[in-house]
């Protein structure tokens, strides 16, 4: 088998599905389909969200990265551009929070009956629409600002792709020790 | 829609809840087959202003909705990441059906501990929220997928960036909305 596989073949469409429905399932049981999940990750009472990102990156990178030393999978890094990341990202931060939900757990919530989500996902697409009727000036404006190619971390600091993820990696696990134990302190003392 | 009653028989697909670790985990994986396999990383809001193209070039024409510079370079087609989004929402019912986690919902718990049940407010706010979502998603170039999980698995630093700018603006949206709460 020739790997990898043209997202425009047959093949490549019924994998979109598996990959979708995989997706979509473990959004749901991981509990991010759930507004209350997601809104009570920005008020710092649910850790949900940031166990499934956090294991997801550490889990998925490493793995990525052993199969890219290999030689069996390539990178897609996307471009650092200052302005349009920190703009886009602090404005996408203030929609999750009022919305309830990312485009992804949005797309997935609607699949689980919230018709709140639906309603967000109508205002993603004018949300799209007014980007897509003002991207010439933003291209012009802020997207060239600050742009500093397609950067990675272990280019801005060179200890190894590996040595990041050995360093991510004890962050992790100190995450996960660190809230194990919190919750055990705050239910002895509860 | 009915809930299913849960029983002693219930095994892991039909329990309504995973722990998070293992299901952050099961998304790695999906990472490495998909890496791997199409070479697509995920991605959600790229595929969601296509279908805003589709319904511009729907009402103004498909010339009208091409001549404009954003759908130019990013042409709206149906393909792999339509089925893998429209297959999103399926594995999710499918998940929420067996998992008893189904509910037509219109205003949800939290939100109404604060700003009441009417529906009214609550479809203005996921509208205007879902509005900011993907201006922002456009200008920063992904979303919490995109940029979030598959940029920062890649030790991309715009993914590492972006996931830190939106969770410093939805904190503090946060503590606005429920300062009352």
């Amino acid at each position: 088998m020739n790997l990898p596989i043209s997202t425009s073949s047959m093949t490549g469409l019924i994998l979109a599905a598996c990959f979708g429905f995989f997706f979509g399932f473990l959004l749901n049981k991981g509990g991010v389909t759930d507004y209350n999940v997601i809104v009570n990750f920005f008020r710092l009472k649910d850790w949900t969200v940031l166990k499934v990102m956090l294991t997801a990156i550490i889990v998925g990178g490493i793995g990525v990265a052993a199969l890219h030393a290999m030689g069996l999978a390539s990178y897609h890094i996307k471009p650092l551009l200052l302005g349009g990341v920190l703009i886009g990202g602090g404005l996408f931060g203030i929609g999750m929070a009022v919305c309830g939900y990312c485009p992804g757990t949005g797309v997935a919530a609607m699949g689980t009956g919230s018709l709140h989500a639906g309603v967000g996902f109508l205002g993603m697409l004018v949300g799209s629409i007014a980007y897509a009727y003002s991207h010439s000036w933003f291209k012009a404006n802020l997207l060239g600002k600050g742009d500093m190619g397609e950067v990675r971390l272990n280019e801005a600091v060179p200890i190894g792709e590996f040595g990041w993820w050995a360093v991510l990696l004890v962050a992790f696990v100190g995450f996960v020790w660190s809230l194990a134990r919190w919750k055990r302190l705050h239910r002895a003392s509860a | 829609m009915e809930i299913p009653i849960k029983d002693e028989s219930s095994n892991c697909c039909t329990s309504k809840r995973w722990n998070g670790y293992a299901v952050g985990a099961g998304i790695g994986i999906l990472s490495w087959l998909v890496f791997a396999i199409v070479d697509k990383p995920l991605g959600m809001s790229t595929e969601v202003s296509k279908w805003a193209g589709w319904l511009v070039g729907a009402v103004r024409g498909e010339e009208a909705m091409l001549a404009n510079s954003y759908w130019a370079s990013k042409t709206p087609a149906f393909g792999y990441s339509t089925i893998f989004l429209i297959f999103t929402l399926i594995g999710a019912t499918v998940s929420a059906l067996l998992g008893g986690d189904f509910k037509w919902e219109k205003v949800p718990r939290e939100w109404e501990n604060q700003f009441g049940n009417g529906v009214g407010k609550r479809y203005v706010a996921a509208f205007l929220g879902g509005v900011l979502l993907l201006f922002g998603a456009r200008l920063a170039g992904g979303c919490t997928s995109g940029h979030g999980i598959s940029g920062s698995m890649q030790l991309a630093a715009s993914g590492w960036l972006f996931f830190a700018a939106l969770f410093i603006t939805g904190m503090g949206t946060a503590k606005f909305l429920f300062r009352s709460n």
